[in-house]
């Protein structure tokens, strides 16, 4: 967890350090190619290293074998090991920052470029390679352990929420993981020995890359959201005291997003050339997607409706990331419509909208995610004042932001551009005001959960009223999770024994 | 996974059919890493189709044909293997596993000749000799060695998977009771024997 975070803190200074360049026109603080080799480096580790292993690195090996009744995970040697492939994927990653000649392709490493150029390409591409096998390897094993470890007597429809989301996940990690690894060694291969399978001059074609790149990286975004939507789907009702409003439709949707994300690569592509019906058939596939996640959304909310809710910082995170997700989501669609993807191809307004709901909502949810079980996992509770003025003050940022983004994006100013022309003066000096006051609020965020290691008071097995088995456990939870072995709840979800209950249980307020 | 709570850990252990599962997701992926190679062979054969056919003709099918016989019998010797462990005759399994490795290094053996005689021929990736070719032999050749370069990493990784388990038999640590260690080495060997299966054709034989 450490691990992560430290990437996490890394990948944020870059990326503040991209807007700082940014806020006023012309070379100020690095030259060009610097920028370039922040820019990959900011987006390769971010993706890599943070919003893809977060939430189920973390999270999932902590509670995905509680939440099923069990020790552990199927494969814990594998999972050592997809540990150890990942931090060495993460310094390779690092190392070639420093390396002669950083690499300067952006994230997606798109050929001819990542071929030709120059830097250290090899290096930063074996890292993603490398972290690839490791997020398979994830995969492979959480599947196996919801399939072989749930505890007698547990039904499919009695899995918690969260589990289910890892679930899907796992199986898209399974899914899309390969063909990127593939085509990293491609890349690989044709820098070294020259293959030129993707090399025009060779007879090669550039937009295979392309396809066989986004078969991964698309899903990869589900990968990223399905954990982040879990945990949301877990806050909700504890704090609402009501039990989760469709939990079938959850999980179908759950499953629906992680067949149909699969199927929806080529929208990235509108511009790269393609005929006409297969913009037409992925424009309306990716249309598709946004069923599920609105299925979600309105679970969620309704969840809420009448419910008797506790309102704590999970809680605040989580509302957050259900507003700022939802304008990512719509504006998605924006993206997804074939007509208008042309208009605003490349520009800020895809930045504007991965980073909502990258960060607005895997992000947010991880936030949310870390003050939920924060007391469970370290058995202390932090100070709530301070988490609520850390969320304020992370969403405003993220606010100020990344809305001039949009509107810089549709006036037509280009991602990964180094300077800009006077006219996008104003509003890329905001969101660099906006990135500021954000990483502010995210640092304040985690002074204060690591304050609560020295001052923070001793939380009890189940500060939140939750009712998932990981409640039904000492906090932080013993070596092998249970005391004694765990009985069955059937539905989990049920709040009736709560309902008098309104206030928290012996954690109030520090 | 210590004494202490051992109802979980041993449920674990003692659970074949989850450690099968998890070499089936794994070969899965298997499958889509070189699904993607082949994705790319099937995108440049349409466009280059006389190119690759005539391609085709330049590798050598009996050498291709005596390699996809050696890989089936050393499948047919991985298959036993299982059979005679379950009989529990050690000594056969080792052998036929003994076997099983001898084929595949002649497999490899047979394709470093190949390999050689074609580098010799300069016929290899940015060779001064290809420059005139049409960009379709360029790529045919260029997809065979990626192909079956990547196919040969998958021989090795499998040889050593089945010598590894060798030894686990010597040390009894795969017996008549517990095999699936056993059984999963085996399953990773028909998947590289398949996906061979499925380069010969496209590489040796299209016309």
């Amino acid at each position: 967890m450490a691990s992560v975070m430290v990437w996490f803190v890394i990948a944020v200074i870059l990326g503040l350090l991209i807007r700082t360049e940014l806020m006023v026109a012309g070379p100020t603080i690095m030259e060009a190619q610097t920028y370039n080799a922040i820019f990959t480096l900011h987006g390769v580790i971010m993706i890599f290293l943070f919003v893809i292993p977060a939430i189920p690195a973390i999270f999932g090996n902590f509670f995905l074998p509680i939440q099923l009744g069990t020790d552990d995970v199927f494969f814990p040697k594998l999972n050592l090991l997809s540990w150890y492939l990942y931090m060495l994927g993460g310094l390779l990653a690092i190392l070639s920052l420093f390396a002669e000649g950083p690499p300067d392709t952006g994230w997606t490493f798109y050929v001819p470029f990542s071929v030709s150029t120059e830097t250290n390409v090899g290096l930063t591409v074996t890292a993603a390679f490398i972290l690839g096998v490791s997020s398979m390897l994830t995969g492979l094993n959480f599947i196996t352990t919801v399939h072989r470890m749930r505890m007698p007597g547990m039904k499919w429809l009695e899995i918690p929420l969260f589990t289910w989301s890892l679930y899907a996940t796992a199986w898209v990690q399974l899914l899309a993981t390969p063909v990127l690894s593939i085509t990293l060694l491609l890349v690989i291969l044709e820098r070294v020995f020259g293959t030129g399978l993707f090399d025009p001059a060779k007879g090669g074609d550039p937009v295979l890359y392309q396809h066989l790149f986004w078969m991964y990286s698309h899903p990869a975004v589900y990968i990223m959201i399905l954990p982040g939507m879990g945990v949301i789907s877990e806050i909700i009702p504890v704090f609402s005291r009501k039990s989760i409003f469709g939990y079938r439709a959850i999980v179908g949707s759950s499953m629906a997003i992680a067949i149909a994300g699969s199927l929806v690569w080529a929208h990235h592509m509108f511009t790269s050339g393609m005929s006409d019906v297969a913009v037409f058939v992925f424009s309306f596939l990716t249309f598709i997607v946004a069923i599920p996640s609105a299925i979600k959304v309105f679970s969620w909310v309704s969840t809420m409706y009448k419910g008797s809710i506790l309102m704590t910082p999970p809680l605040f995170f989580a509302l957050c990331f259900i507003y700022l997700f939802s304008i990512g989501g719509l504006t998605g669609l924006v993206l997804g419509a074939a007509g208008t993807n042309i208009q605003v191809h490349d520009t800020h307004f895809v930045v504007a909208h991965f980073h909502f709901v990258m960060f607005g909502g895997t992000g947010f949810a991880f936030f949310a995610a870390l003050h939920f079980w924060w007391p469970k996992m370290f058995g202390i509770m932090y100070n709530f004042r301070s988490a609520y003025i850390a969320a304020v003050l992370t969403t405003t940022g993220f606010m100020l932001h990344y809305i001039p983004m949009f509107i810089l994006g549709i006036t037509g100013m280009p991602r990964r551009y180094y300077d800009y022309l006077p006219q996008f003066q104003t509003g890329n000096f905001f969101a660099g005001i906006g990135a500021y006051i954000m990483v502010a609020g995210i640092f304040v965020m985690f002074i204060n959960l690591l304050i609560s290691f020295k001052n923070g008071k001793t939380a009890s097995d189940d500060p939140w009223g939750g009712t998932t088995l990981e409640w039904s456990v000492p906090s932080p939870p013993p070596l092998h999770n249970f005391v004694k072995p765990p009985e069955p709840q059937g539905y989990p979800y049920d709040f009736t024994a709560l309902v008098d209950t309104t206030s928290l249980k012996g954690a109030e307020e520090p | 996974m210590t004494i202490t709570h051992s109802d979980h850990a041993d449920s674990r252990a003692g659970d074949s059919v989850g450690a099968r599962t998890g070499m089936w997701l794994f070969l899965y992926t298997e499958i889509m890493l070189f699904g993607g190679l082949f994705i790319l062979y099937a995108a440049y054969y349409r466009i280059y189709t006389a190119d690759f056919t005539g391609a085709g003709k330049e590798l050598d099918m009996v050498m291709g044909a005596l390699n996809t016989v050696i890989l089936l019998v050393s499948s047919f010797s991985v298959a036993a293997s299982i059979t005679a462990i379950q009989k529990n005759s050690k000594k056969a399994a080792v052998a036929f596993l003994g076997s099983a490795i001898l084929l595949g290094s002649i497999f490899l053996v047979n394709k470093y000749f190949e390999w050689g005689h074609k580098i010799d021929l300069g016929i290899f990736p940015n060779s001064p000799a290809m420059e005139g070719s049409s960009h379709g032999r360029v790529l045919f050749f260029n997809l065979y060695y990626t192909i079956t370069g990547v196919h040969g990493v998958h021989i090795i990784i499998g040889m050593t998977l089945i010598a590894v388990t060798m030894i686990f038999i010597m040390l009894n640590k795969v017996t008549d009771q517990r095999y699936v260690l056993l059984e999963n080495a085996g399953l990773y060997w028909h998947l590289v024997d398949l996906i061979w299966i499925f380069i010969f054709p496209l590489f040796y034989l299209i016309y």
